[in-house]
């Protein structure tokens, strides 16, 4: 009897993922998402520049790589195309959050019907572990070898917090998955970003606080306690917006 | 749509678009094609299409690439400055082979520049605009009645080769109003087996993409890519010669450049000189052909542009310096009046 399943929304390609990394845990919580709505189908993902970049092999939808930072400007254009698919952009902390910040804030700001996966582990991965805009403080890396110094190198950004400043975003949630609990957190919050999409409600965001082993110079163990001792200190978990918990507390 | 209309190019652009099936414009405020994405917002919205404008000239590209990604007929317009900003993204085109349309509406440069006429893009139209190995069709309106037609045609060659085309007009193109003839709109644009639109569970995923990790399989795709700008070298040059039969010197020219030496050519015949025009409507593929064949007749060409000399190099190349080329240009927004076309063309006889 077969008891745990790979998702129909994953191809058999092998992951390219160090080990540790929990690209992996998240590719399976977005795939499950797909799998349980039934969209597949109709799904649309949009890859970015980073150490995800080739997830456009894994998921079995329908895939775009995009331009570094871009991928909400392809999956605006793919949306405004295609209004009845699922359209998702799957993206790490330098995409998102540095060199397409511009580009995350505005689709947020026009509410764009989209779902968005925000890998954030305070680190550029695929190039070898420079600092990310949302590195912490005094953070070691190879761009910051004396740590991260707020004087010269600025501090971390707060991805839910600051799109939690726009009018437009239908839900934005920090999540992690760093332990099991925290997993099927995450996985609930996800596929609500799905459902909302499906729903036509608007824009989604998941941000998820993520372990880089390889690149923090940590075994797989110490980067998921680093998560919970370091990350989620600065990158609180928790629902930034919900529009669906709004309308109940006003009815 | 056979009656004459009276529109600015820029309007013209824009409607031919709509008639050529695209739905889907992304924009940025940029003078002087700013008309183009007027028209658009106007129109857009009355016809179920999509009008956006961009947080930023980079964002609007992607966003045709994204359009461009699930097969249907996508378009950004800008100016100079702009087009700088969106070669990443044409460049992401070409490798992904998407068709799309990029109008740049030309203004003066480098840098801010100004916003007068220019056609200094011409290098970074025609030698592939992004970075990589690659070309865009490009070309290149003398009439308000072209902006249309050579819209509706980048279209359609657009997607013929799967690559990216670009109407590169200078900023009086855009601004002048002529009569024009609208092009007969086309009904359906053909659905792409490559395009990502869902897989409904009948086929195995597309994808769009430009990454090839492994050299031999990134050397092929350039190879066959080249292949294919081979055939389109050969096939889908386009010119236009006007009193070349008996001419000795040759004028190459584009753009309202064209039409002041058209002008000025008209001059020099009264006054007995034997002068005729090429003038270049693809600038890539560039029009090699009439050019080697009228090298082995006249005595020089000039080359008239609003830049310093950069079609003055293609000429030289295809006609392999077998003749002088002398240059006449005017830049930062200045035109050349039909006098001082006509005082160049009298210094080659």
């Amino acid at each position: 009897m077969v008891v745990f399943e790979k998702p129909k929304a994953l191809t058999d390609a092998v992951l390219h993922y160090c080990p540790g990394c929990t690209h992996g845990i998240v590719h399976r919580l977005v795939a499950e998402a797909i799998d349980e709505l039934g969209i597949e189908g109709k799904t649309i993902g949009v890859a970015p520049v980073g150490c995800s970049v080739m997830a456009y092999d894994y998921f079995a939808c329908d895939m775009i790589e995009a331009s570094h930072g871009r991928a909400p400007a392809v999956a605006t254009g793919v949306k405004r195309a295609l209004p009845d698919n699922i359209v998702f952009a799957y993206q790490g902390d330098g995409d998102l959050a540095s060199i397409g910040l511009c580009e995350t804030v505005s689709t947020a700001a026009r509410g764009e019907n989209v779902t968005i996966i925000f890998i954030n582990n305070a680190i550029y991965g695929m190039t070898g572990g420079q600092m990310a805009p949302t590195s912490l403080i005094g953070q070691v890396t190879q761009t910051s070898p004396y740590g991260r110094d707020p004087k010269t190198q600025g501090y971390p950004i707060n991805i839910c917090e600051l799109l939690a400043t726009l009018d437009a975003p239908y839900y934005l949630e920090r999540v992690t998955v760093n332990n099991v609990q925290h997993v099927r957190q995450a996985k609930k919050a996800i596929k609500k970003a799905f459902q909302n999409q499906v729903e036509g409600k608007g824009y989604s965001l998941i941000e998820v606080v993520s372990a880089c082993p390889t690149n923090w110079g940590m075994t797989p163990q110490k980067a998921l306690d680093w998560i919970e001792t370091d990350m989620l200190p600065r990158y609180p978990l928790g629902v930034y917006r919900d529009k669906d918990a709004e309308a109940k507390k006003e009815d | 749509m056979s009656e004459k209309v009276l529109m600015k190019g820029n309007e013209a652009i824009a409607e031919a678009a709509i008639l050529a099936g695209c739905r889907h414009y992304f924009g940025y405020p940029i003078t002087p094609q700013t008309e183009v994405a007027a028209y658009m917002s106007k129109k857009m919205p009355k016809i179920g299409g999509t009008f956006l404008q961009a947080e930023s000239e980079i964002a609007a590209i992607n966003m045709v690439y994204g359009v461009a990604s699930t097969g249907k007929r996508a378009m950004t317009s800008s100016s100079s400055p702009g087009i700088s900003l969106k070669t990443e993204g044409i460049s992401y085109l070409a490798g992904a082979d998407l068709p799309a349309l990029i109008v740049n509406v030309q203004r003066g440069g480098p840098g801010l520049g100004g916003i007068q006429p220019s056609q200094s893009d011409y290098f970074l139209a025609t030698r592939g605009p992004g970075h990589g190995d690659f070309h865009v069709l490009v070309f290149a309106p003398s009439s308000v009645q072209e902006m249309a037609d050579l819209t509706s045609k980048a279209f359609e060659l657009a997607e013929k080769y799967r690559m990216p085309a670009m109407l590169l007009a200078d900023g009086t193109m855009g601004q002048m109003m002529e009569p024009v003839v609208l092009p007969e709109p086309i009904e359906k644009v053909e659905e792409k087996p490559w395009a990502v639109t869902g897989t409904k569970g009948e086929r195995e995923h597309n994808i769009i993409n430009s990454l090839y990790l492994k050299p031999a399989e990134l050397e092929q795709t350039n190879l066959d890519r080249f292949a294919r700008y081979k055939i389109i070298e050969e096939t889908e040059c386009m010119w236009e010669e006007f009193m070349m039969e008996d001419a000795e010197v040759c004028v190459v020219s584009t753009g309202i450049t064209a039409r002041v030496s058209r002008n000025a050519i008209v001059e020099a015949r009264k006054q007995g000189i034997k002068v005729g025009m090429i003038r270049p409507i693809t600038l890539w593929p560039f029009p090699k052909k009439p050019l080697i064949e009228a090298a082995d007749k006249v005595k020089s060409f000039i080359a008239v542009e609003l830049n310093m000399g950069q079609m003055k190099e293609d000429i030289e190349l295809a006609i392999r310096c077998k003749k002088p080329v002398a240059l006449c240009s005017r830049v930062g927004g200045m035109i050349p009046s039909p006098d001082e076309v006509l005082e160049a063309i009298k210094k080659e006889v």
